[in-house]
């Protein structure tokens, strides 16, 4: 009988350099991700509100597509389909290359959860806000800055961080898109120790620990800034 | 709390003006203006359109050869069509077993015992705070490992069986959370009452809290399965037989039309998505228009408790 596979931890202490630039991989990927997705879905989000009918369908196009498209063709699509046959490629430094594709492909995907949430948060401010809002003269800058904003904002923290931790833990899907992370590195640590327990249970750790603070952070500044109707 | 009556919104005036709480029914000067940016968008859009277009055109991605397999029945009896078997198979296996697990766990969760509800919290969470693509590599080739270290005979897991499996944990577990956050949306007179008139604990959830719960909880649920459609196409990566791998895959390789699979394969997926969100959208207008239940329809969101690490409505972990 040889325990080793349910007791020994040897192999993530060292291996442990590695293990720290796979997830430190995986962070970059989310912070850059993170900023990206805010920024293209909140352009997506000011078309689908917007008074023009165009603005709106093509938002609306946006967000079905992609929402409904598995995250594994989006990313498959950016490096076969992008960078090998459409040739279109962000940098020449092949990992750079790969680090920006796999950012892309997950912008856009995520982008459409971002874009669905705060289109929900603006749809929690009850009509009467914004009517109250022109009664008293408040012009529409004044009047989205100063009801309806603050109002919004607050209802989409916790589904937007919803959203972030799914995030997170899709950088692993990246790995469909040649870019080397900790799915990567769990999958090739696999093939040379051996799949055993430890390394599985070390990497899922690794993960709670990205994911859980992240929850814990939004479920505080959701419940801090709760507005109470 | 006010005391004024609650008067009824009154009823549409003028159906062509909308006003809506960003923007106040536009006047002439305003219409004027959304005409002009009306126009400006669609040239902006169509601006983008061309420039794919074009791309797709320079590397030769628009002839006609490499979109005719698509439209020969071959193509779609030899690859497409199998392909969505298998995505469908494992979907339906991954779906019933993650109802399963859901109702088992969430129910676990909900346990007087604490010997119960302190593992089954902990399965839960673990499983929703893990990426299910790195649970699959685990499920894949874990078992056979381990059970060869230990001397014990253990049949290979297939790739079917290691996505089912996986697809059960995580999925399951998010159901879990949405069965636990449906029992709880139920007012709480409704199971004291239940108590009051002489029944007990399983007969408080089973006549009284589960119906009126389910039909709270069906919308979150439904969207919760779409996710798990979504997820399927993970198999990819432990090569199952699924409609990405047969489409993405196979196909390429056998014609050279990357994007023009990528195009057909996105499609049949978002149909088959739209279809299933349909059905979530029909089911929660049928459940608001039955007052029958107590509970308000959840959302997947805002699915409280110990759950740190929610799902957001449809956000997929693939």
């Amino acid at each position: 009988m040889n325990w080793n596979v349910l007791l020994d931890f040897s192999p993530l202490a060292d291996n442990s350099d590695k293990l720290l630039s796979a997830f430190w991989a995986n962070i970059r990927i989310s912070v850059t991700v993170g900023i990206l997705s805010l920024v293209l879905g909140t352009l997506i989000t000011a078309m689908r509100v917007s008074p023009v009918r165009v603005l709106r369908v093509a938002g609306a196009f946006y967000v079905n597509t992609l929402r409904n498209t598995p995250l594994t063709l989006v990313l498959l699509f950016c490096s076969l389909g992008l960078s090998d046959t459409l040739k279109f490629r962000i940098s020449h430094t092949p990992s750079i290359n790969f680090f920006w594709l796999a950012v892309l492909g997950m912008s856009v995907y995520t982008a459409a959860f971002v874009a669905e949430s705060l289109r929900a948060g603006i749809n929690t401010v009850p009509m009467g806000q914004a009517e109250a809002a022109r009664a008293i003269g408040l012009t529409f800058t004044q009047s989205l800055r100063m009801v309806i904003m603050p109002q919004a904002f607050r209802a989409v923290i916790a589904p937007l961080g919803s959203v972030m931790i799914a995030m997170i833990k899709n950088t692993t899907v990246v790995l469909v898109a040649s870019y080397y992370e900790a799915a990567s590195l769990m999958k090739d640590m696999f093939e040379q120790y051996g799949a055993t327990l430890p390394i599985f249970i070390g990497f899922a750790v690794g993960f709670m620990c990205l994911t859980l603070p992240t929850g814990f952070f939004f479920n505080w500044l959701a419940k801090r800034m709760a507005v109470v109707r | 709390m006010s005391t004024v009556t609650e008067t009824k919104p009154a009823p549409p005036r003028a159906a062509k003006r909308q006003a809506s709480v960003l923007f106040d029914a536009p006047g002439p000067k305003a219409r004027m203006r959304h005409n002009i940016l009306t126009l400006i968008s669609a040239i902006v859009i169509l601006a983008i359109i061309y420039v794919v277009v074009a791309r797709f055109d320079k590397e030769g991605q628009l002839q006609g050869k490499l979109w005719k397999p698509f439209i020969e029945v071959s193509t779609w009896s030899d690859y497409i069509l199998p392909g969505i078997g298998g995505t469908l198979k494992a979907a339906l296996a991954g779906a019933v077993l993650a109802l399963l697990f859901g109702v088992l766990f969430g129910l676990g969760r909900m346990s007087d015992h604490r010997w119960i509800r302190i593992p089954a919290g902990a399965v839960v969470e673990f499983f929703r705070a893990i990426p299910l693509l790195i649970l699959i590599f685990f499920v894949f080739s874990g078992p056979p490992t381990i059970a060869n270290a230990l001397n014990r005979e253990f049949p290979e897991v297939t790739a079917f069986t290691a996505l089912v499996i996986s697809l059960m944990l995580y999925n399951g577990s998010v159901l879990a959370e949405i069965f636990r956050a449906g029992i709880n949306a139920v007012p709480r007179g409704q199971s004291e009452a239940a108590y009051a008139i002489g029944l007990r604990k399983s007969g408080v959830m089973r006549l009284i809290l589960i119906p009126q719960a389910t039909t709270a909880m069906m919308p979150a649920i439904v969207s919760q399965l779409v996710v798990l459609l979504k997820d399927s196409a993970l198999g990819w990566i432990i090569s199952y037989e699924d409609l990405l791998n047969t489409g993405y895959r196979q196909i390429p390789t056998q014609y050279g039309n990357l994007i023009p699979a990528a195009i057909v394969i996105a499609l049949i997926y978002i149909a088959m998505n739209l279809a299933l969100s349909y059905l979530a959208t029909w089911l929660e207008k049928r459940s608001r228009r039955s007052r029958k239940s107590a509970a308000k329809p959840i959302d997947v969101s805002t699915v409280p408790g110990a759950g740190l690490t929610g799902e957001a409505p449809g956000m997929p972990s693939a």
